[in-house]
Formats: structure tokens, C-alpha cells, sequence
């Protein structure tokens, strides 16, 4: 079928003000002036906290350090977060929970060395591809690989066994499991007495999830459930890794937290070759909370509740930071409905088309006194804005750190000269600094920065730039210069000595909790969202490279529920859910089982899933359910044509 | 249940290399040992990301007692071997074999070969003049050999294959090493896109039917030109710049910097000309890519030059 192509974004290249409610060209000087008068101006009316920035996944850690500290040491509030709230806000908060440390616990190398590998909620196939080659190389090492997936994915053709789950039925299969393996005493009991607390209460919570129950309510065979069970508690080295299909749920973290609850049965994490993995969606997005870029943590994932963490930081940066946590970026769009939240500096970020209810996210940007949006393109979310800033792209055009899924900081370097026009985020920053009255604010270069981080933040301090270039990236935590730690986290739980063991990790005791969009006579399709191996999010890169197996935007069913609705591949459909409707063409996909339909994200300007994804969110970490909507697919009325498309029609 | 062996640290081993005693760790094989020691030996199968396929025969060294030249890129020092590099019969052979290689092939675009045919006093010319390019080299079944005339040297040239806006495929540059099979199945990229199809001097690389590669399981992720050492696998964009002679490596810087489409962390050299990307690679020494990518980090940056 022949695909409306949108147009590739085009680089910005001078700052946008809004002027009797159009964006025109501006000098920076212009620019910088409005974007400051107007923190200035809304911060003097409300408050600081009537402030929000939206730091940027994408950028370096420095850029995020400086964002985050422009907002707590110029305006005075703790209201920073970016999209890892979209994606893994979850995992670092079940994580941080259970071990007081956000990461994953183990090394990629280490998956090649593991003997069990279990990938829950994960195409890592098609998401994270150079992440499965390891795990193929264990695979092909004699590994059993576990895909639990309600879709059978390229990854899940890769399992030697898949688990064709219900969505939204994590916790009733994790509860099984973990009933299985105390059942059949293969329970790892002294890791459980020595390193554990609550295994009691655990215990008794999972007692009604018989194999039998769980079958009923996951939809997976009970011999497959067993089967999982016995492999996993039998491994010397169990992986367990999950993507969004865990974390992007109303209740994303107890998902997580329910994964954990099996690691710790069994003692498959705080050793070599056995732990627990998120797999990070954005190339930053650990870093962006590893420096403070989140509300509630200061660089280095210190508490910011903790006076002494606060004092060290209030007296480097002369500042007063909060002493209590400011609001993530979901409480965020809801601080702005109600009009508390009244400017936002929003740095390389997209919500308007990223955010699940688009339209909804739309109308609360625009409820707004005052928005800065920095850039390296026009987005929707730009479009929007009041101000905007043209900015360099962080991983060709500057020089700084990513850190990646395996807590590893890497060089990133500049390779290209930013176009003719734009500015560097760091510097960008230090400029509106200055104009709101912090005349020290001057960095001269990324490492100047990375310097500064490293004297607050212990796990960082031992990573000198020269370090990083020479052992090819460095796994946080690293205390000193001189030193490198294991490749995984948390060893400390196998200590002999109880005062070396530390806190012990708590067991989780869950509810299961269904999708929040429930299925009716009206909406009686599950519609799941992910991605494509050759596309990216929403697009906004991807789209700038022709790809030869890109297919653009489809509606994909299995057979029967296409033979049921009376519709044939590549036919247009409309697609309603209780938030809106859109049209799109239908692809078959034997991957599916009847009930289950899945769309992607990668076209919001052709198709805008998101317009009809839920907004219920999780109470702990804030993400939204994007994987579970629940949607009806009807026939085009007669007339409608191939252009309509594209249009969204109202409900 | 222990399946899975994780190794031990490893020892060191002795052995005689041109005459002089060498202490390699057990397990490297006589070209890790030669490279070590600074003896320089030419290969162009050998991939520091792949096992040895022993497919080019440059490499041959002789070993006391071996009834046959050995090839270094796969045997494994033992203590006590004896190993020559440099003795008239591996000067012959590697001779002989890069006469073969470059009479059949169109080695223009394969780095070094120049020097090696020039130290060996290789003369590939004395085949004859090259035969002209085949149209048929795609669906020749075995035994349907034409007995050659011995007017012309036998090759495989062929018309290039440009069937995609991502890569571009010139067989008559290719040397079946098998590289970009290895790289494309089971070693790393577990797609098996293309095999050896074909036997004799009909052997090539070929997707399954001879299928464009729009048409066949390729996912683009490049890993297949990453390896390829003769330029017979090479990117759109480097192809067609050198197509209107625009391709300057002089002109161009590499920089590693870190991709970013997902969470992994991959690394990517970015080749840059006039302030313009115009080629990605990966490092083969980083523990997360080990040369690798995905189509994303290979090809996903245009976006940062639509300026």
C-alpha cells in the first residue's frame, strides 16, 4: 500500500519567539531576554515551584547536571524529570526500593556467561539488538532462553520456550512462579534467611496463585509455568531482564518489584552471571537520573530528603535546595490543569506526541503563562512554545558522557560542528542563569562540568575523563581513581558478616490489579503498543533515513479476529478507544492471538496512536499504561478514501 | 547445575618463532604470537571480531614437522613448536595465492594488497587479460562448466548490485572469505541472510534464490560491511561518493561517540568529510559492540544534517 511519507524534520537554526500568537525568527539575544523574563516574571507571581523543567534522556550527563541544577540552585525548586517517566521510572523505583540503587545489577557480559535467561515484557530483538547478541551468544553456550510476551515476537521465536501471557497478567505469573519454586523447595533458603526480609508474609501472598489459578488468568499452560519455575531456581546463573511491557502498566513498579520477588528466591542477583536487568529505552536515561534529573534524587542518587546530602550540595552551588521532593513529570502535567505549574523550560523532549492522550497533554501545555522549548528541531511539542532555542544534537555535536543499561559511562564526543545558528545546550543554560541573576554561572567545557559532578557524587568520583578513554567506559559505582569494582551490583547480600551485608532486600507483597481500560461490548479489543526494529519513538530521528523494511503505521490483528471484523489486509479501519479514534490500515500478524491487536508509536504525524493510548498512570513511579487500551475496530463507512486517512475523527 | 563452563585464567606457553623464543598465552593462535612479536603477516580472512574461517590461505607460515603450510590466523601455539614465517616455500605460496586472488578479483578497493603483490614479486597479469563480466554468475549450477579457452584469466567479475538505498553489493570484488556470512549468522547478527552458494570457482555470496536484498531476511544492520575486507560490501553513501569522486579519506576525521537510539550504549565511529557524516562503523574493541550495530545506529543520521 503506498505510505504517506511526512516530511524529515529540518534542523533549527535561529530562536522562534511567539509574537500575537505566531512563532517568528529572533535574535538570541531577544530570545534568551524572553525565555528569562518570563521564569522570572511567573517565579515572582507563584512561586518557584510554579516552575518545571523537562530535562532531556537524549543529552549528556553534564547537560542533565546542569539542568538539574539550574533548576534547584537558580529557581529553587526540585520540579525536574524527564521521559524516563514514560519508560523505566519503575524500574529505578522498584530497584531503589528493594536495593537502594536504581540499576540494573549486572554486565552484558555476564548475560553470555549466564545459564538461564528469562526476558519478560522484552523485544530486545527488534528494541535493543546489540543487547540480544549477548544474550544469543549464551543461547548458542547452551542457555535456555524464557520470552514471556503476549505477542510472539522475532525475540520469542528465539525462546526455547515463550510464555503467552494476558496483558496486564505480570503479577498473577511471577506469584506462580514464585509459589512453584517454594513448592518444590528449590527456594535458595540461606540467601533468603541471611540477605531477605519478609519472605514470611511473601510466602502466604502468593499461596492462592496455584499453577492451575495462574493458567486460568495469564492464559500460559501451566506445564510452561512450572517449567519456567523449575529452570530459573535451578540456575547457577539466572538473567532476568525486562523492557516496557513490564514498566509501561498503571501499576509498573509492582510489576517490577514482582520480578525482583523471584530473584531474590532464588539468589540470582549480587553475583557474577546471575541479575536483574531494565533495558534502558534512550541512550541517557540512567544518566538523567544518575544526576539528579529526577525529583526526588540529587546527582548521584542521593536522597533529597537528607539534610547532610543537601548541605554538601547548598554549599558547592550557594544555593537553598527544597527540602522535600518536587513533582515528576506526570504530576507535572497535572500541576499545570490546575494552574499551579505556570512555566516549563522544556529541553529536548517531545510530550505532546510522546505522552499517552496526546490531545490532553497538548491542552495542558497550552494552559500555560510561559513555555521554553530548546530544541534541535521545530517538534509538535516546539510549535507550542513561547520561546525557542535552537540547540546542538549531544551525541555528534558536543562533548560529554552517556551512561548506559549496564551502568557504563562512555565518552560521547564531537564530531561535527553544530550548524551555523544553534548553541550548546550547557551553554544555553549558563546564559539564562546569568540573566536571572547568577552572574557565576560559566562553564568552558563538558569535562569542567564532569569535574564538578565527580567531587558530589561518590559513585561517579573515580571517573576521570582520561579513565573513560582509556578502559573504554567505566561501570558506576567507581569511588576512586585508582580503583575499578565487579562488573555487578550488589555483592554486599552474600557477605558472611551481617554488618558488611547491609539492609537486607525486602520481599514485595503484590496485588494483581487489571488494566485499567476495561474490555466491554463497546471496546472489546486489547490494544498493545512497541516498537519496530528500524524506527525510534516518535519518530523524529527515524524518520530522517530510508529505511528499506519501514511500513509506516498498521492496525496489526491475527487472522481470525480480521476474519471476525470482515477485514482484509492493507484495508483502512477506524480505531476507537474512549479518548478519540483513528484510521489506519490493517496488517496481519500471526504473532497475535485473537483479542489482541498492537500499533506502534513511530508515526504520530501520519497516525497519532497516542491519541487514543490511556493516561492511568502508576502511583509510584508515574508511568502510563501505554501498553494496555482498550480499543474497538470498525469498517470505513462507504466513501472514505485512502486521503481521509490521516484525519482523526471525532467519537 | 553447572551447564555453562566460564573458563579459567589462562597460562602462558613457549615456542620458536623465526629463531627466537616467544611466550604467548595459551590459546592464541601463531598470528596473535606474530603480531605480538611484531612480525608482520598478511591476511585477509583473519576478522579480530570472528573465528578463523581459513579461507584466503595468505597467512600459510610452516611449522617443523607439519607435512603441509599451516594457517596462522587459526592454528594455536603449542610449547614447543617451531613456526618460520619467512622461508621460500611461504614466500611461493603467498605469492601464488595473491596471483590467484587478484587475477580473478578486483582487489582496487582492498587495503594493503598493493604492497603484499609488490613484496611477493606476485604477477597476476600472466593468467591473461581478465575475462569480461558475467550476468549469469547468480544462477550457474554445478557441472555446467564452458571449458575455458586460455585466452583470458577466468574472474568473477559481475555488474554491482544496487538494489537498496543502504548498501551496495560488488561481487566481482569479492574473495569469499566468508566473513560477512559469519558476521550475518550465528557469530553475531543471527539473521543468515546470505550463504555460500554454488561450488568450485561458481561459489559466491548469495541471499536464498538469489533474491534482492529487499526481498531476503536482511535487517541492514551492516555488520556484513563492517567485516568485509576487499570494499566488495560497501554503504550507499560511500559507493556513491566515490561513483562521482567526491570519497576523500584524506579529508576525513573518525570520531567515537555513542549512539543514541536506545539504552545499550553502542559505539559508533563517526566518519566525517567537509562537516558532513558520511560513513559509521563500530570499534571492534568495545565490549558492548564488539563492531557491531543495529540499522539505527548504522544509518540513523541524517537527521542531525537536514540543516
Amino acid at each position: 500500500m503506498r505510505r504517506r511519507k511526512s516530511e524529515p524534520y529540518v534542523r533549527l537554526v535561529e530562536p522562534l519567539v511567539r509574537e500575537h500568537g505566531v512563532l517568528r525568527p529572533a535574535g538570541w539575544e531577544e530570545a534568551l531576554e524572553r525565555a528569562a523574563e518570563g521564569f522570572r516574571r511567573n517565579v515572582a507571581a507563584k512561586g518557584p515551584d510554579a516552575f518545571g523543567m523537562f530535562s532531556c534522556a537524549r543529552a549528556t550527563n553534564e547537560m542533565n547536571y546542569v539542568a538539574q541544577k539550574f533548576t534547584r540552585a537558580v529557581i529553587g525548586t526540585n520540579n525536574v524529570d524527564s521521559c524516563n517517566r514514560t519508560c523505566h521510572a519503575p524500574s529505578v523505583a522498584g530497584l531503589a526500593r528493594v536495593f537502594d540503587s536504581g540499576g540494573g545489577t549486572s554486565s552484558y557480559r555476564e548475560i553470555e556467561d549466564a545459564d538461564v535467561v528469562v526476558l519478560w515484557g522484552s523485544n530486545a530483538r527488534e528494541a535493543h539488538p546489540i543487547f540480544f547478541q549477548h544474550v544469543l551468544k549464551a543461547v548458542h553456550k547452551g542457555a535456555k532462553l524464557f520470552v514471556v510476551d503476549p505477542r510472539k515476537t522475532s525475540t520469542a521465536k528465539w525462546g526455547h520456550r515463550w510464555l503467552q501471557l494476558h496483558v496486564g497478567t505480570d503479577i498473577p505469573l511471577a506469584h506462580a512462579v514464585a509459589r512453584e519454586i517454594i513448592h518444590s523447595g528449590l527456594a535458595n533458603e540461606a540467601f533468603i534467611e541471611r540477605a531477605t526480609e519478609g519472605f514470611a508474609e511473601f510466602k502466604a501472598s502468593v499461596e492462592p496463585w496455584t499453577l492451575e489459578v495462574a493458567e486460568e488468568v495469564t492464559g500460559v499452560p501451566k506445564e510452561l509455568i512450572r517449567e519456567l519455575a523449575h529452570a530459573y531456581a535451578r540456575a547457577d546463573r539466572g538473567q532476568m531482564s525486562w523492557t516496557l511491557g513490564i514498566t509501561e502498566h498503571h501499576n509498573g513498579t509492582n510489576n517490577v518489584l514482582s520480578l525482583i520477588n523471584l530473584a531474590l528466591l532464588c539468589g540470582h542477583v549480587g553475583r557474577y552471571g546471575a541479575g536483574l536487568n531494565p533495558l534502558r529505552g534512550q541512550n541517557n536515561v540512567q544518566g538523567g537520573g544518575d544526576m539528579g534529573a529526577i525529583p526526588d534524587r540529587l546527582p548521584g542518587f542521593q536522597d533529597i530528603l537528607s539534610p547532610e546530602v543537601r548541605a554538601k550540595y547548598d554549599a558547592l552551588w550557594g544555593s537553598t535546595i527544597p527540602p522535600y521532593k518536587g513533582q515528576n513529570l506526570t504530576q507535572m502535567l497535572e500541576a499545570m490543569e490546575r494552574g499551579d505549574m505556570t512555566c516549563v523550560y522544556i529541553i529536548g523532549e517531545n510530550p505532546v506526541q510522546s505522552e499517552a492522550d496526546s490531545e490532553h497533554t497538548r491542552k495542558r501545555l497550552s494552559n500555560l503563562d510561559h513555555v521554553v522549548v530548546q530544541d534541535i528541531f521545530l517538534t509538535k511539542t516546539a510549535q507550542l512554545a513561547d520561546v525557542v532555542l535552537p540547540a546542538s544534537a549531544a551525541w555528534c555535536e558536543t562533548d560529554g558522557t552517556f551512561t548506559n543499561s549496564e551502568r557504563r559511562v562512555q565518552r560521547v564526543r564531537k564530531a561535527l560542528e553544530a550548524p551555523e545558528g544553534a548553541r550548546d545546550d550547557i551553554a544555553i543554560l549558563c546564559d539564562l542563569a546569568r540573566r536571572l541573576g547568577h552572574d557565576e554561572w560559566d562553564y568552558t567545557s563538558a569535562e569542567q562540568v564532569w569535574d564538578e559532578l565527580r567531587q558530589l557524587s561518590p559513585m561517579h568520583a573515580g571517573m576521570t575523563y582520561q579513565r573513560l578513554a582509556d578502559l573504554g567506559g567505566i561501570q558506576w559505582p567507581c569511588y576512586s581513581e585508582d580503583t575499578i569494582e565487579p562488573s555487578f551490583l550488589h555483592g554486599r547480600l552474600w557477605e558472611e558478616d551481617p554488618a558488611k551485608r547491609g539492609r537486607p532486600a525486602p520481599f514485595s507483597v503484590l496485588d494483581h490489579s487489571p488494566p485499567v481500560d476495561l474490555l466491554s461490548d463497546e471496546f472489546p479489543l486489547r490494544l498493545t503498543t512497541g516498537r519496530r526494529l528500524d524506527s525510534y519513538n516518535t519518530g523524529v530521528q527515524s524518520s530522517g533515513f530510508e529505511s528499506p523494511l519501514r511500513r509506516g503505521e498498521t492496525l496489526d490483528l491475527c487472522q481470525e479476529d480480521a476474519e471476525l471484523l470482515g477485514v482484509r489486509q492493507d484495508e483502512l479501519v477506524q480505531i476507537s478507544s474512549r479518548r478519540g479514534a483513528i484510521v489506519a490500515p490493517v496488517r496481519i500478524d500471526d504473532g497475535l492471538r485473537p483479542g489482541l491487536a498492537f500499533m506502534t508509536f513511530h508515526f504520530p504525524d501520519e497516525i497519532d496512536v497516542n491519541s487514543i493510548t490511556i493516561e492511568a498512570t502508576c502511583p509510584i513511579a508515574g508511568t502510563a499504561e501505554y501498553k494496555a487500551s482498550a480499543i474497538r475496530v470498525e469498517k470505513l463507512p462507504p466513501g472514505i478514501t485512502e486521503d481521509d486517512r490521516f484525519t482523526v475523527v471525532p467519537v | 547445575m553447572t551447564a555453562i563452563d566460564i573458563g579459567l585464567p589462562r597460562r602462558l606457553v613457549e615456542f620458536e618463532l623465526d629463531g627466537e623464543p616467544v611466550r604467548v598465552p595459551e590459546n592464541a593462535t601463531i598470528l596473535d604470537a606474530c603480531t605480538a612479536a611484531g612480525t608482520k603477516i598478511p591476511t585477509l580472512c583473519q576478522g579480530d571480531t570472528l573465528q578463523p574461517a581459513n579461507a584466503c590461505r595468505v597467512c600459510m607460515v610452516e611449522v617443523e614437522g607439519s607435512r603441509t603450510l599451516v594457517p596462522s590466523c587459526s592454528r594455536k601455539v603449542e610449547p614447543g613448536m617451531v613456526v618460520r614465517t619467512d622461508t621460500e616455500r611461504t614466500k611461493t605460496s603467498r605469492k601464488v595465492v595473491l596471483e590467484l586472488l587478484a587475477s580473478a578479483t578486483d582487489l582496487s578497493t582492498t587495503p594493503e594488497v598493493k604492497g603484499w603483490l609488490e613484496e611477493t614479486g606476485a604477477e597476476p597479469e600472466r593468467f591473461g587479460p581478465p575475462a569480461p563480466p558475467s550476468d549469469d554468475r547468480d544462477h550457474r549450477q554445478p557441472g555446467e562448466h564452458e571449458v575455458p579457452d586460455g585466452m583470458t584469466a577466468a574472474t568473477v567479475r559481475q555488474p554491482v548490485k544496487v538494489d537498496n538505498d543502504l548498501y551496495v553489493r560488488d561481487y566481482g570484488k569479492c574473495i569469499l572469505c566468508y566473513k560477512c556470512v559469519d558476521a550475518c549468522g550465528d557469530q553475531w547478527q543471527n539473521s543468515f541472510a546470505i550463504t555460500v552458494a554454488g561450488r568450485g570457482f561458481d561459489a559466491r555470496i548469495s541471499t536464498e534464490f538469489a533474491n534482492p536484498l529487499p526481498e531476503s531476511a536482511c535487517v541492514y544492520c551492516g555488520n556484513c560491511v563492517e567485516v568485509c575486507p576487499t570494499g566488495a560490501l560497501s554503504f550507499k553513501a560511500e559507493h556513491d561518493r566515490r561513483e562521482n569522486g567526491t570519497w576523500d579519506e584524506e579529508r576525513q576525521t573518525e570520531t567515537t561517540t555513542i549512539c543514541t537510539f536506545c539504552g545499550v550504549g553502542c559505539n559508533l565511529t563517526l566518519h566525517v568529510q567537509d562537516n558532513e557524516i558520511v560513513k559509521v562503523t563500530s570499534p571492534h574493541d568495545s565490549s558492548v559492540t564488539h563492531g557491531n550495530l543495529c540499522i539505527k545506529g548504522r544509518f540513523g543520521w541524517q537527521h542531525v544534517q537536514n540543516r
